[in-house]
């Protein structure tokens, strides 16, 4: 009876830890390996990342990320990789460079740019409404003015 | 006329443009890093021959075709024709890279649908797919006689893929000094 339930004793440990060396990283590597499957694009999802998506190809670059970890590659050396075969595409965010200025400035431009001129459409509106009549035209507006009473009695 | 109020149908040009270039571009296309760089080094188990090794030392001394292809790929079975063709009529190597496939199923394929490579390595795993950036299948690879990346096709091969872009570049390859 000893025997038998020692057995299952060390079995049960045994398929506990089988079930848990798929997760061997530390909390510290857990956490890198989050914000690095956060930071890279899956290329056959292209809206999704890495984390997210179910591609097979994602879950290989899982698999290839966590194992960097392990290995001891820093962050630096793990996005490298990806981009050195991927290009700069598969960040996530796009860089910040010549190519990407008009990605990252454009809409910031073109609505300071929409917000100025609607502005200068309003000033020149709103100047044209106030303006002082002339000498003209404020004796034409008087003698109308007398023309419409003189009717009216 | 002031020329100032031509400036909302020029912007209104310049958007449709700027529009119009979009809509010629496919976003799934994405431009491979690994172009005019050497093709990264690999060792593989030959298909047919598992004891024989494929690598990226095969590509040196000629140009080439490296094909990623796989049995479960449909997209594939719309270019084999045509690299079928291109090996029967041409001396042409086409090296294939079998991505994370497995052997039966392979063979099986290529006998369906024919055998134009003239090795095949097995890349069980995908890791090699990995290295050469490879995320969707079919995939093709332009490598020049010094073992360089020169061009890589993203989809099945079409006929103009292959006149107007892959033959030339070829030709103008193999023209190259050594």
């Amino acid at each position: 009876m000893n025997r038998l339930s020692g057995l299952l004793a060390l079995s049960l440990s045994v398929w506990l830890l089988s079930a848990t060396t798929a997760f061997a990283l530390t909390p510290e590597e857990q956490a890198r390996f989050k914000h690095l499957t956060e930071e890279l694009r899956c290329l056959v999802c292209q809206n999704q990342t890495i984390a997210d998506s179910d591609a097979p190809l994602a879950k290989d670059l899982r698999d290839e990320i966590e194992k960097m970890i392990v290995a001891g590659n820093d962050n630096r050396q793990i996005i490298d990789f990806m981009v050195e075969r991927y290009g700069d595409f598969v960040l996530y965010r796009p860089p910040l460079n010549p190519t990407t200025w008009l990605l990252w400035f454009g809409p910031g431009v073109l609505l300071v740019g929409g917000l100025w001129i609607l502005l200068r459409q309003l000033k020149r509106q709103s100047a044209q409404q106030g303006g002082a009549l002339s000498e003209q035209e404020q004796t034409r507006l008087k003698t109308l003015l007398q023309d419409t009473s003189d009717a009216n009695e | 006329m002031k020329a100032k109020n031509f400036i909302p149908l020029i912007a209104f040009i310049a958007l449709v443009a700027l529009l119009g270039v979009g809509l010629t571009l496919n976003p799934r296309e994405v431009p491979s890093p690994l172009i005019n760089k050497p093709a990264p080094a690999f060792a593989l188990p030959e298909l047919y021959e598992p004891e024989r090794e494929l690598g990226s030392q095969d590509f040196l001394g000629q140009v080439s075709l490296f094909n990623v292809w796989a049995s479960w790929c449909v997209s594939c079975r719309h270019e084999h024709p045509l690299l079928v063709e291109l090996a029967r009529r041409t001396d042409l190597p086409i090296y294939g890279l079998n991505y994370k496939d497995t052997r039966p199923e392979a063979k099986r394929w290529l006998q369906t649908f024919g055998n134009p490579y003239a090795a095949i390595a097995f890349d069980e795993a995908g890791r090699v797919g990995i290295d050469y950036g490879v995320y969707g299948v079919p995939e093709t690879y332009v490598i020049d006689r010094k073992g360089n990346i020169r061009y890589k096709q993203i989809g099945p091969i079409t006929v103009e893929d292959l006149n107007e872009t892959i033959l030339p570049l070829i030709k103008e390859l193999q023209n190259e000094p050594a």
